[in-house]
């Protein structure tokens, strides 16, 4: 951690977006984290994904659990809105945060233990729902608050700090997603802000449930040689399989690759991907595909980053219970109570 | 682009803005340290070390340094380091024991000094400890030269000039006042081991007009004007004056004469406002005293009614691109003007004259009847006659005569020794790390956000009635210590171990004003475009590491680094240090020597 607040002098050449605001404004206040931690990396491509995105700040509402990722929060767009809630119990509140004002822009950050461990079942029920969320893991594989404990995601035969190798199989929560249906999932490194940042603003552009498990190392307790949750391990069996760019919508399209190494795809709200494919036969609209490559891959030792799956026309919770257009928090008295004559005429309905 | 060097001084040094433009390379950020901790005499004698006059030029400089300050860049206006060096002299203690006593014995050299001003000041103050016998010469009556003749007293009091001239006479040395040297080959003949000339360039230039002759009763020279009111021989001038010239020099003489009972003083000048040589505040302080600045006017004529001045008629100008883009002064199509005064001052610049350097004694000039002089030695074609200040190269300014004299003294103390004055010694450089805990640095690194303090200055009305009462009152402590928080410590070097870092990017993340970006290595050029930051400011170094365990390189743009440490803070490994840079200039003395 910092004693100092961050300056407030900066580059006198910092652009600013189509909101008048320089990436600074994005920015929260001064992290407490351990020096090097890989989750500041994250909150630096969420507020530059934000500046990208011209995203007005009070339009956003950051949810987190309990957990060095879950105090993240504080640390970007400090002038959004903030929940940080009880441990692995963000996804119920994001849930119904989002059932009571859809218009907001939901971004949901936990952890590994926040998420893989006490947070499971929570996890998996929002993700089946479809809520309109980005959910991003911090994924460091480890229990750095209390002092370096194998966690839920830390791959099986992982040393610990110590030594210790871990005997347990370790959650793969890119795999979860794909099976409880989240309709965006990605994978990435909180040392490769080129590929994160990208991966973000989509994801924060998707309707629906959108996921991105980032390995974020712990310098302090994960960031040596025999864990695979290091900044050296990461790097060299990191495997991306395509890389994104993308194209907010109205935007001038312009692609860098010749025609059929480049998938387009355009999301509901008209923003487009770009993806530029590395694994020649990767198909990220395959979800069976998705998860037999992750699986193959995975038992190499290999790390499978990139968009990993997407389904560009996935509706969300919304969507399946047909609530009406209007944000519920905004309904008056006169909408919420119809009163009794429009409480006959259901039962009548019934009847 | 290659790793950058950082085992020479060189690149650190250049990196201390402020330092690095001061002739005298005075160590700023740490004088300005010292007066934040309140340590005053501190900072004066670091000053004094490097600068010699510190309250003469905490009230006089031409700065150098502020134009060139890093906060300047990232937000409006430099730190007043001129004001804060007054800060330092008007508060230290008694700093009389602090100097260096006189020789206690001599060494047998004999030096003579034509000229008693701040460039033969301060080779006598260099050479005087080490047991120089030295003889200054001045045609004036008291030493101080330029600073106390053509200063006004209402900018620099005489107490001022007295205590920092008496730091140095102190040292031991024969004064020869109101002696003017009128033969460089009389003064050889005397048998000084070397001889200095640092008599300034004495002669104010003259403006042959129509009428200069016949109304040369009101018409001035400005210098000569300015050191008649200072030594008390003029004490009033016209009602209405006009001063000739865009210099610092006729912004004193308008500022006088309107202590001498002139009311209505104009300045009128040949060039736009912009391009008057005077600083910028020093133009302010003349239209804040009711004296209007006109642009874009060459005198022609001065009139006359039977030899009784009555005006100057000008032509008006303005500027132009001609057809080869160079930018021209045509006239304007406006009828001449014709301005009535009384008086008039002519500050249309300076001179350097010799006629008392006889031209058969082995003494090269130039085309422009300049002595030849080395820019580095300050040796004439006389091995033992060397140059300084205003005589070496023409009107400077206070600052760099201190310069010329340092590298000045350092050739004599050679010459003398019976070394060769080429083989200089390059100056030393220490870099210290300001670690004090995890997180704690011994320097404040939380970045003030306050603009520049401005020097209150005596009430308008009471400083226009005495041409003694100095006008600026000075920071006091307070005002001071907030303005000495400004400064962004940048001699506080960020020092990259490029074997230590994991690249984390902690440090370009954290940094506040996108200075650092890790990269993959290629030409400069290339690079100053890829950065977080495009590195615009071509003035300004790139700090390359070599390659990391990724193949790419840390590349830091020095521009604007506010040298908050913040990089250094979020760095696990340490491989960002705060490390004080510390350049020991190479005085007179054992360094100069070869070692």
């Amino acid at each position: 951690m910092t004693y100092i607040l961050k300056p407030q002098l900066h580059h006198p050449n910092l652009p600013t977006n189509a909101r008048g605001f320089t990436r600074r404004d994005y920015e929260g206040s001064v992290s407490t984290l351990c020096a090097g931690c890989g989750h500041d990396s994250i909150s630096s491509a969420i507020i530059q994904a934000a500046f990208e995105l011209d995203l007005p700040p009070h339009q956003i509402a950051k949810l987190s659990g309990i957990g060095c990722s879950s105090k993240t929060p504080d640390y970007f767009m400090g002038a959004s809105h903030g929940f940080n809630t009880v441990h692995g119990r963000m996804p119920s509140v994001l849930t119904g945060a989002n059932l009571a004002n859809k218009d907001l822009i939901y971004l949901g950050v936990s952890g590994d233990g926040d998420s893989a461990s006490i947070g499971l079942g929570q996890f998996a029920h929002a993700v089946r729902r479809g809520v309109n969320m980005l959910y991003i893991v911090e994924n460091n594989g480890v229990y750095g608050l209390t002092k370096g404990q194998f966690s839920a995601t830390s791959d099986k035969g992982s040393k610990s700090k110590k030594g210790v190798v871990n005997h347990d199989s370790g959650i793969d929560l890119v795999g979860m997603a794909l099976q409880l249906g989240a309709t965006y999932v990605g994978r990435s490194f909180s040392g490769d802000k080129d590929q994160l940042i990208p991966l973000i603003k989509a994801g924060l552009a998707h309707k629906g449930a959108a996921f991105i498990d980032v390995i974020s190392p712990c310098v302090q307790f994960n960031n040596h040689v025999g864990s695979t949750k290091s900044f050296d391990y990461v790097r060299e069996h990191n495997e991306a399989v395509n890389r994104l760019d993308m194209i907010p919508a109205r935007s001038p399209i312009h692609v860098d690759y010749a025609p059929g190494e480049t998938v387009m795809v355009t999301q509901h709200d008209g923003s487009v991907l770009s993806l530029h494919k590395l694994a020649e036969l990767y198909d990220p609209s395959d979800r069976g595909q998705a998860l037999g490559f992750l699986g193959s891959r995975q038992a190499k030792g290999e790390i499978v980053t990139g968009l990993l799956y997407v389904d560009p026309e996935a509706g969300d919770l919304h969507d399946a219970l047909d609530t009406v257009a209007t944000p519920l928090n905004e309904l008056d008295g006169a909408a919420l109570v119809p009163g009794s004559k429009a409480l006959a005429a259901i039962n009548a309905g019934l009847r | 682009m290659q790793r950058t060097s950082t085992w020479t001084p060189d690149y650190f040094h250049k990196v201390v803005d402020c330092q690095f433009a001061c002739p005298a390379h005075t160590p700023v950020p740490e004088y300005i340290r010292l007066i934040a901790e309140g340590r005053y005499s501190d900072a004066y004698m670091i000053n004094w070390q490097s600068n010699v006059f510190p309250g003469v030029l905490g009230r006089t400089c031409d700065r150098p340094c502020e134009p060139a300050c890093r906060r300047g860049r990232v937000e409006e206006e430099p730190v007043a380091i001129c004001r804060l060096k007054r800060v330092a002299a008007d508060n230290k203690d008694d700093v009389s024991a602090r100097m260096p006593a006189p020789a206690a014995s001599k060494n047998g050299k004999r030096v003579a000094m034509v000229g008693a001003g701040p460039a033969s000041l301060t080779v006598a103050r260099d050479l005087a400890p080490l047991g120089y016998d030295i003889t200054l010469f001045d045609g004036d009556a008291k030493a101080g030269g330029m600073i106390r003749s053509q200063i006004p007293r209402f900018r620099l009091p005489e107490g001022v000039i007295d205590e920092e001239v008496g730091y140095i006479t102190n040292l031991g040395m024969t004064l020869r006042l109101g002696e003017r040297v009128e033969s460089l080959k009389a003064l050889l003949a005397e048998g000084y081991d070397a001889v200095f000339v640092g008599s300034g360039a004495p002669r104010g230039r003259e403006l042959n007009l129509p009428g200069r002759e016949e109304a040369r009763a009101n018409i001035h020279i400005g210098i000569d004007w300015l050191s008649s009111v200072s030594f008390g021989h003029i004490d009033k001038i016209g009602r209405r004056v006009i001063v000739l010239g865009g210099g610092n020099t006729a912004m004193d003489c308008c500022r006088t004469s309107r202590r001498l009972g002139g009311e209505d003083v104009k300045v009128i000048v040949r060039s736009g406002f912009e391009e008057m040589k005077a600083s910028p505040w020093e133009k302010e302080d003349a239209i804040h005293e009711d004296i209007p600045i006109l642009n874009w006017r060459v005198p022609k004529a001065f009139t006359h009614d039977n030899g009784k001045l009555t005006g100057v008629t000008f032509e008006v100008v303005k500027a132009t691109v001609d057809e080869n883009g160079k930018r021209r002064v045509v006239n304007s199509g406006e009828p001449d003007e014709h301005y009535e005064c009384d008086d008039v001052l002519v500050a249309v610049g300076q001179e350097n004259a010799y006629p008392w350097m006889e031209r058969d004694i082995g003494m090269d000039f130039d085309e422009w009847a300049m002595p030849k002089v080395d820019p580095i030695t300050m040796q004439s074609t006389i091995a033992n006659v060397f140059f300084g200040g205003d005589a070496a190269f023409g009107p400077k300014n206070i600052i760099w005569a201190v310069a010329h004299g340092h590298d000045a003294a350092v050739s004599i103390h050679k010459f003398c020794q019976g070394e060769d004055v080429k083989v200089r010694p390059p100056p030393e450089f220490s870099l210290v790390s300001q670690k004090m805990g995890i997180h704690e640095w011994s320097y404040d690194n939380d970045i003030a956000n306050d603009r520049r303090y401005r020097v209150p200055q005596r009430d308008k009305a009471v400083a226009l009635k005495d041409v003694k009462m100095e006008v600026e009152l000075g920071f006091d402590r307070d005002t001071g210590y907030k303005e000495a928080e400004r400064c962004l410590n940048c001699d506080v070097q960020t020092v990259f171990a490029d074997n230590l870092c994991i690249e984390c990017d902690a440090c370009e993340d954290i940094c506040p004003v996108d200075c650092i970006t890790f990269v993959k290595e290629t030409d400069e050029a290339t690079l100053r475009t890829e950065l977080k930051a495009p590195a615009l400011n071509l003035d300004q170094d790139l700090y390359v590491s070599g390659a990391l365990g990724t193949g790419r390189v840390m590349v830091k743009d020095e521009d604007v680094c506010l040298h908050c440490g913040l990089c250094a803070e979020r760095c696990p490994t340490g491989a960002w240090d705060m490390q004080r840079f510390t350049l020991e200039m190479t005085h007179a003395g054992a360094a100069c020597q070869s070692r």
